[in-house]
């Protein structure tokens, strides 16, 4: 499956050896690429053996590895001044804050809408379509109020080619609404009741932020596909959508995470800002996760508080009748009148609960596996150029050792093949800093987006909450104010 | 062990009388019992002093109501419901699981949960020395009950009673006893009752119990439902807590502002489901087991009519062979007076439940709607 590369032209991508490399990467442009491999494959344990000491990114250290050969007559090499002058210093020194967009956060001005949901067929083929409508006043469109209707595998095609574009060099790619089989079946099997209403109604509103989450990314909202996927009319079935579920996403970016996993050349961060931010992440993703499912069995203990509630109301009411005594009846009576409206309020208080706040951590528990992956593309980026630089010190050494024993024809080739893999390394270089600079850029976007969608969600809920109490105390006033 | 100050009687509306007054004073939690400080005040001549106290076990309390109970003097009696068993197994276990957990969650979390469980423990307690404390109470209140001898060998005698847990062949008899009574009591129950006013009360004790019942169950129900759900804002208070302190954008103070919320709401939620428990379970849960007793009652009535009914018919098969009429004569004397007696005192008792019935829900049912209203004007 080629997929295109954004990255210049010139860009030769070498296969790893290790288990875990996205298929982007598999296309490899060399001519060479078998006989690279060969090497590759040659003892790759050995290969990494020496590299097992802790290195640092651009500590002097390096240096004595690098040149630590087992033949005295090896000129001393000095490596390429870029593997250790500190390029990364510039950025070290600035906050985040500091690496802002130019494009001005409020003005964005493109809002899209799902809506209308309907069922199309029937049986185990009917599916869900939704009305994509886009109104904007950007010139990167044809028009400034337009509408598709798409199906949900068409939004996971979506994902899944951005995922695959963009992520392996440090984008940030919004996740897509998770797979439901049990309410897909519901829905399709014809079922209209309470919970598959409510499965629909939370599936349009997931698919409505994924696409204002995507569109509001300066970089993806001018991509082709997604531009394809908000104006085409006819749009190309996504194939395959088994590897389309976010749980499939989910496993290419862990795959990213085994990779660094298996490294066996520790990269010790030696810029604070990776390691502050690495750190942040696991601590936000801890407890974001905890954080959603304490609400999440909350909402599920809300739900049988109001059905139990009502049961007992009716239980009251009939105890009520049975006594005889009728100031006590119409007490009970009263009792049980109370406790099923405080039983409504606590429904909606839960469906409230439920929408806005649930559903924001669902989002960013998800949102931040995939700035982990990021984070774990740059070590491979990394782990990449580590590798280039190794076999080229090795090549290195070859050629020296060619040129002591005088084969001539050898020699070259040897030569040639050196220049290339210094154009790769150097390649590597540039690819590691341009993710590094990548990240940090998105970095920043995602803190300011996340705090301003904290803040937004945080506020209706608040407001919510006051609304719901104070329906709570009118009612409770009305009533006894009448029995007192 | 804990320590604790007994409550006052919270169910039951009940004369206090200066001839005799019962409270529990103290009671002490310990590993696997709860003993009572059983402290009585009178005047009556039969008591050694006018203040005494002395210390009881659960197993006491149910020896003494099993006394009432198999005394044929009192079947014309609603006998006071014996307290039920004093369970911290639950609590216990719960308390247990948060000292397993205690490494998975932050010092903050813990100690807030150890507060809740702990809360949870002392309330129960409260609660197992509260009933303790009406039966006592409904006990001395009674003219008849009060003056009964191994109730006052109870309060005075300060040595431990003795009285073994039934055995399981006890446990056996007692069990076969029930099935029984249940068999005869639905046969009972089909005869109709001559006496309007009984004819009544038997027709309404059957619904109100079963009622009760179901009502209790529901109630349990949901003030569980509460309880977990004060739980689950226990946790998101402090999940949030975390996720404020450790945040460095100004989303902090939002998170620490809605942790301070819910912990407010927990707290809240938690009294909620605490007073239910209080006004409204225990209150079911209590005249549940009266109206048991009750129906136990019209029962032992029933049989004194049936046993009443058979002597006549002995008596008249006597007198027409003309062979033992004296005897059963005799016997159909003593079952007719037994019979009247009970009716005569099941009657006066069957109104006064009547009466406390109403007291106590209409006090308890107030006092809940105040603290609703209190709640809601905090909120």
């Amino acid at each position: 499956n080629k997929v295109e590369l954004p990255p210049p032209p010139e860009c030769v991508c070498v296969k790893l050896s290790g288990p875990a490399s996205l298929p982007a990467e598999d296309i490899s442009t060399n001519s060479n690429g078998p006989k690279q491999d060969s090497l590759f494959d040659d003892d790759p344990e050995d290969l990494f053996a020496e590299a097992t000491e802790e290195v640092s990114l651009d500590s002097p250290e390096r240096d004595v590895l690098l040149s630590d050969g087992p033949s005295p007559a090896i000129t001393p090499i000095t490596p390429p001044c870029s593997l250790i002058t500190p390029h990364i210093d510039m950025f070290t020194h600035c906050s985040f804050d500091e690496i802002e967009e130019e494009e001005g956060g409020d003005s964005f001005d493109m809002h899209i809408s799902v809506s209308d949901p309907e069922k199309v067929g029937d049986g185990m083929n009917a599916y869900m379509a939704y009305k994509v409508s886009t109104k904007t006043s950007m010139s990167l469109f044809r028009s400034q109020d337009f509408s598709v209707k798409r199906r949900f595998s068409d939004f996971l095609g979506l994902h899944s080619k951005l995922a695959s574009k963009y992520l392996h060099i440090g984008y940030i790619v919004p996740p897509a609404p998770e797979k439901s089989i049990v309410g897909m079946t519901k829905v399709k099997v014809g079922k209209e009741d309470q919970s598959s209403n409510e499965f629909v109604e939370k599936r349009r509103s997931a698919l409505e932020r994924y696409l204002m989450r995507t569109v509001k990314h300066p970089t993806l909202l001018k991509d082709p596909d997604v531009l394809q996927f908000l104006e085409s009319s006819e749009l190309p079935r996504a194939v395959s959508t088994q590897a389309l579920s976010s749980a499939g996403i989910l496993r290419m970016v862990n795959k990213a995470a085994e990779a660094v996993n298996k490294m066996t050349i520790k990269m010790n961060e030696s810029d604070a800002w990776f390691e502050e931010k690495q750190q942040h992440f696991d601590n936000l993703d801890l407890q974001l996760r905890k954080l959603h499912a304490s609400v999440e069995s909350l909402v599920c203990h809300r739900r049988e508080l109001s059905v139990n509630t009502a049961l007992f109301a009716k239980s009251a009411a009939m105890l009520g009748n049975s006594e005889d005594h009728t100031a006590l009846s119409r007490a009970l009576s009263q009792l049980a009148e109370v406790e099923e409206k405080i039983d409504q309020l606590h429904q909606d208080q839960a469906n409230a609960d439920f929408y806005c706040f649930s559903e924001l951590l669902g989002d960013y528990v998800r949102l931040i596996t995939a700035v982990k992956g990021v984070f774990d593309h740059r070590m491979k980026t990394w782990q990449k150029w580590q590798d280039g630089q190794i076999l080229l010190q090795k090549k290195r050494e070859a050629e020296a050792k060619l040129q002591f024993n005088n084969k001539p024809e050898k020699l070259q080739q040897a030569k040639d093949e050196m220049r290339e893999l210094e154009g790769k390394v150097q390649q590597g270089e540039r690819d590691f800093e341009l993710i590094s600079k990548t990240i940090r850029k998105e970095v920043s976007r995602f803190e300011k987006e996340r705090v301003k969608d904290f803040k937004t969600i945080i506020i209706k809920y608040l407001e919510s909450l006051v609304q719901t109490q104070q329906k709570v105390k009118n009612i409770i006033i009305i009533i006894f104010s009448i029995s007192y | 062990g804990e320590p604790h100050p007994g409550p006052r009687a919270v169910n039951v509306d009940l004369q206090t009388d200066a001839t005799l007054q019962v409270d529990i004073s103290d009671a002490l939690s310990e590993r696997d019992k709860v003993k009572f400080t059983v402290h009585t005040k009178s005047t009556l001549p039969n008591f050694k002093q006018n203040e005494f106290s002395v210390v009881r076990q659960h197993e006491e309390f149910i020896w003494l109501h099993d006394s009432f109970v198999e005394n044929e003097e009192y079947a014309g009696y609603i006998i006071p419901p014996a307290p039920p068993r004093p369970d911290f197994d639950a609590s216990r276990e719960k308390l247990q699981k948060l000292g397993e957990g205690e490494g998975s969650m932050t010092k903050e979390e813990f100690t807030k949960m150890k507060q809740e469980l702990e809360a949870e423990y002392l309330a129960i307690f409260k609660k197992t020395v509260a009933m303790h404390e009406v039966f006592l109470c409904r006990v001395a209140a009674h003219p008849v009950l009060r003056k009964d001898l191994n109730f006052h060998v109870f309060l005075e005698y300060n040595q431990d009673l003795s009285v073994r847990g039934k055995n399981k062949k006890e446990k056996l008899e007692d069990f076969f006893k029930n099935v029984v009574k249940s068999a005869d009591g639905v046969l009972v129950a089909g005869v109709k009752d001559v006496d309007d006013f009984f004819e009544h009360e038997k027709t309404f004790l059957l619904e109100y119990h079963n009622r009760v019942k179901d009502a209790s169950a529901k109630s349990d129900r949901m003030i569980r439902s509460h309880k977990n759900a004060a739980d689950d804002i226990n946790r998101i208070a402090s999940s949030l807590y975390t996720l404020g302190t450790q945040d460095s954008t100004d989303l902090c103070k939002f998170f620490l502002k809605v942790s301070e919320l819910f912990e407010k709401t927990r707290k809240i939620e938690s009294r909620v489901a605490a007073d239910e428990d209080l006004k409204l379970a225990d209150l079911l849960k209590y005249y549940l087991r009266e109206s048991q007793a009750a129906k136990d009652l019209l029962y032992r009535r029933s049989r004194a009519l049936v046993d009443y009914e058979n002597a006549n018919k002995a008596l008249d098969k006597a007198r027409a062979k003309n062979r033992d009429v004296l005897q059963a004569e005799t016997s159909q004397q003593l079952c007719c007076h037994k019979f009247e007696k009970i009716s005569e005192s099941a009657k006066q008792e069957l109104i006064d439940f009547k009466t406390r019935r109403v007291a106590a829900f209409r006090k308890n049912l107030v006092e809940l709607a105040e603290l609703e209203l209190k709640h809601a004007k905090v909120t």
